[in-house]
C-alpha cells in the first residue's frame, strides 16, 4: 500500500512543479509588463518597481524564490493590481465562498448520482430506467454555463423565487442554483456510468451463483455487487472534481458570489499575475491531492490493483 | 524473394475480408435510429452554418439604426423585417450573428479533434508499439499533463498570447490529444503481438512504416468513435472560455459568446437573445453523442 501511495506520489509532485513553472514561463514570456499605464514610466521608476518586486533577477532564480516561498512560507506574493492586498488575502477572501457550494455539489452529485444509477440497473428496462436514463443524456448536454442562466431565468425571473446573484455569507438561498447549475451535469455523468457498470456486474458469473445459492436480493446488491460496480465511478469522481473546479468559474462569475473564480476571470482580464498564478497553482494542488486521495480510495475498494 | 517485396506486403496488410468489416459497420450503424437521425441533424447544421449568410438580409456586424433603444419592442424575431432570430442589444441581426457563431463553435470542435487526431495516434501508437522505457516515459508525459487543471493553462495562455481564433486553436490542440493518447495506445498494445505485425518484423520493416502502415488503420475505427465524441467536448471548452469573455473576441463570436451575451440580456426580456443559440448547442451537442454512441455501437471492436 505504501509503495503504491508513493508511485502515485511520484507523478503527484512533479505535476505540480510542471505546473508552477509551466505558467511561470508562459506569464514572462507576456509582452507587456504587468507595470504597463496608459503613460510610460520613466525608466528609472520602472528598474525600482522591478528590483522590488524581485522581477529584475534571471527567469530561473525568480522561479526558484517563487517556489521557495510557496513551499517554505506558503506565500503566493503580493498582488500588482491591488497595491494594498496580497494573493493570499485575495485567495482566502474568495476561497471559502467557492468552497461551499462547491463541496455541496459535489456531494449532491454523488449522493443522488449513483442511487439513481443503481435504481436504473435494478429496474433495467422499466419507466424508472428510461426515466433515468433520459434525464442523464439531456442533462450532459446542461454544462454549468447553460444550467446557470436556465435556472436565473425560471427561478429568478419567472418565479422570482431565489436570488439571481450574491452571497450575503452564504444564506441557502443564494446557495441553492449555483449548487444545482454546478451539479447536474456531474450528476448525470455520475447516474450514467454507475448504471452501465451495475447492468455489467449484475451479468457477473459470481452474481448468478449468489442467486443460485438463494441469497435475496437485498444482499446480493448491498455484499456483492455494489463494489466492484463503483469502481468506475470512483475513477470517475478525479476528473468530476476537476471539472467541477474549473465550473466554479463561470458559477462564480454568473452568480457574483465573490467566490475565487470572481477574482481569476478579472484578473486574467487585468494581467494581474501573481494572482492568477496563485488561483492556478492552488487549484492544481487540489487536483492533484484530490486525485491521489481517488487512487487511495481505488486501491482500498480493488485490492487487484495495488503495487 | 520477390514474393515478400513490397507490393507483397501491402496486398497482405489490406485484408480480403476488410471491406465487409466497414460494411458490417455500416449496416449496424444505420439500423440505429437514433444515430442516423443525429447525422441528419448534424448536417443540418453545418449546412446552416455554411450557407446560412445566403438567406441574410443583413450582416452580422451591421447595425439596424431603426431598433437602437427599443430593442425589446421592435427587436423580436420576425420574417416581415428580415431578422428572422431577432436583433442582439446593439441592433445587429442575430440570425447572421448565429450563422457566423455556429461556423466558429463547429470549426473548433473540428480542429481540436482532428489535431488529437493525428497526434494522439501516432503518440500513442508510439509508445505503445515501442513499449517499455520509452513508453513509460511517454505516458508519464500524458500522466502529468492530465492531472493538470487545463482550463486555467489555458486561460493564462489565452491571456498571455492575445485571444484570437488561432491562439484558440492551439490552446485547444496543446491537450486535446492526451485522452486519444491514452486510448490508442491501449489498442496498440492489443495489435502490436498479432501474426501480421510479427510478420512485418520478420522481413524487415522498420518501425516507422510499421506504425504508420500496420498500425495506424487498425486503430481506424476507435479513433474514429473517440474523435467523435470529442468534437462536442472540444465545443464545451471553447464555449465555456467564450462565455467568460475570454475565448474570441468582438466583432467575431461563438455560441458561448452568444449565450452570455443572451444570458446577461435575459431580464430586459430579450429571450429570443438566449434560445436561439442555446438551442443551436444544446442540438449540436445532442447530436454528437448520439452519433458517437452509434459509431461506437458500430465499431467498438469490444461490443461486438
Amino acid at each position: 500500500m505504501i509503495a503504491y501511495f508513493l508511485k502515485r506520489l511520484a507523478v503527484a509532485v512533479p505535476t505540480l512543479l510542471v505546473l508552477i513553472v509551466l505558467s511561470y514561463v508562459l506569464i514572462h514570456a507576456a509582452p507587456g509588463g504587468p507595470f504597463d499605464a496608459e503613460r510610460a514610466l520613466p525608466p528609472e521608476v520602472m528598474a525600482n518597481l522591478e528590483r522590488k518586486y524581485g522581477l529584475d533577477a534571471p527567469l530561473a532564480v525568480q522561479i526558484w524564490r517563487y517556489l521557495v516561498s510557496i513551499v517554505t512560507q506558503f506565500d503566493f506574493g503580493p498582488s500588482f493590481r491591488y497595491k494594498d492586498q496580497s494573493v493570499n488575502a485575495i485567495i482566502a477572501q474568495g476561497f471559502p465562498v467557492t468552497l461551499t457550494y462547491g463541496a455541496w455539489a459535489f456531494v449532491a452529485a454523488v449522493l443522488v448520482g449513483i442511487p439513481l444509477g443503481i435504481a436504473a440497473a435494478l429496474r433495467h428496462n422499466t419507466v424508472l430506467d428510461y426515466l433515468a436514463v433520459g434525464v442523464s443524456v439531456g442533462a450532459q448536454v446542461l454544462p454549468n454555463f447553460v444550467m446557470a442562466p436556465i435556472l436565473t431565468l425560471v427561478f429568478t425571473l419567472w418565479l422570482g423565487w431565489l436570488p439571481g446573484g450574491g452571497w450575503q455569507g452564504g444564506q441557502w438561498m443564494y446557495v441553492v442554483m449555483p449548487v444545482i447549475a454546478l451539479s447536474t451535469s456531474f450528476m448525470a455523468s455520475i447516474a450514467r456510468i454507475a448504471r452501465s457498470s451495475m447492468l455489467e456486474v449484475l451479468n457477473a458469473d459470481f452474481i448468478r451463483t449468489a442467486r443460485a445459492k438463494g441469497l435475496p436480493a437485498r444482499r446480493i446488491v448491498l455484499g456483492h455487487a455494489l463494489k466492484p460496480a463503483m469502481l468506475p465511478v470512483v475513477s470517475y469522481l478525479g476528473p468530476a472534481f476537476v471539472g467541477m473546479i474549473t465550473g466554479s468559474v463561470v458559477i462564480d462569475v454568473f452568480f457574483a458570489t465573490g467566490g475565487i473564480g470572481q477574482f481569476f476571470v478579472n484578473s486574467a482580464l487585468n494581467r494581474d499575475y501573481p494572482v492568477i498564478m496563485g488561483v492556478t497553482i492552488l487549484t492544481g494542488a487540489l487536483t492533484v491531492s484530490f486525485n491521489l486521495l481517488v487512487d487511495l480510495l481505488y486501491a482500498w475498494i480493488d485490492p487487484r490493483i495495488r503495487y | 524473394m520477390i514474393l515478400f517485396g513490397r507490393r507483397a506486403v501491402r496486398a497482405f496488410a489490406q485484408p480480403r475480408g476488410g471491406r465487409s468489416l466497414w460494411r458490417d459497420a455500416r449496416r449496424r450503424f444505420l439500423a440505429n435510429r437514433a444515430a442516423t437521425a443525429s447525422l441528419a441533424v448534424l448536417v443540418l447544421v453545418a449546412a446552416f452554418a455554411l450557407l446560412g449568410d445566403v438567406f441574410a438580409p443583413w450582416s452580422n456586424e451591421e447595425i439596424d439604426w431603426s431598433m437602437l433603444g427599443a430593442v425589446a419592442e421592435k427587436g423580436a424575431p420576425s420574417l416581415a423585417n428580415g431578422h428572422y432570430f431577432g436583433v442582439d442589444q446593439l441592433g445587429r441581426d442575430l440570425y447572421a450573428r448565429t450563422v457566423q457563431g455556429t461556423r466558429i463553435s463547429l470549426m473548433v470542435g473540428i480542429v481540436g479533434a482532428l489535431i488529437s487526431v493525428v497526434v494522439g495516434t501516432l503518440y500513442g501508437a508510439t509508445a505503445g508499439y515501442f513499449g517499455g522505457r520509452l513508453d513509460g516515459a511517454m505516458m508519464r508525459v500524458v500522466d502529468v499533463l492530465m492531472a493538470i487543471p487545463y482550463m486555467f493553462v489555458l486561460i493564462v495562455f489565452m491571456v498571455v498570447f492575445g485571444r484570437s481564433i488561432l491562439m484558440l486553436f492551439i490552446g485547444i490542440g496543446l491537450v486535446s490529444w492526451l485522452d486519444m493518447a491514452r486510448i490508442a495506445r491501449g489498442q496498440t498494445l492489443t495489435i502490436r503481438n498479432r501474426e501480421f505485425v510479427e510478420a512485418a518484423v520478420a522481413i524487415g520493416v522498420r518501425p516507422g512504416r510499421i506504425i504508420a502502415r500496420h498500425i495506424v488503420p487498425n486503430l481506424a475505427g476507435v479513433v474514429i468513435v473517440y474523435a467523435t465524441l470529442l468534437v462536442p467536448s472540444m465545443i464545451l471548452y471553447e464555449s465555456f472560455i467564450s462565455f467568460l469573455g475570454l475565448g474570441v473576441q468582438e466583432p467575431a463570436t461563438s455560441w458561448g459568446a452568444l449565450i452570455a451575451a443572451g444570458a446577461g440580456q435575459m431580464q430586459y426580456g430579450t429571450l429570443w437573445q438566449l434560445l436561439f443559440p442555446l438551442f443551436f448547442f444544446v442540438v449540436t451537442l445532442f447530436a454528437f453523442f448520439f452519433l458517437g454512441d452509434g459509431l461506437r455501437d458500430a465499431l467498438d471492436p469490444k461490443d461486438r
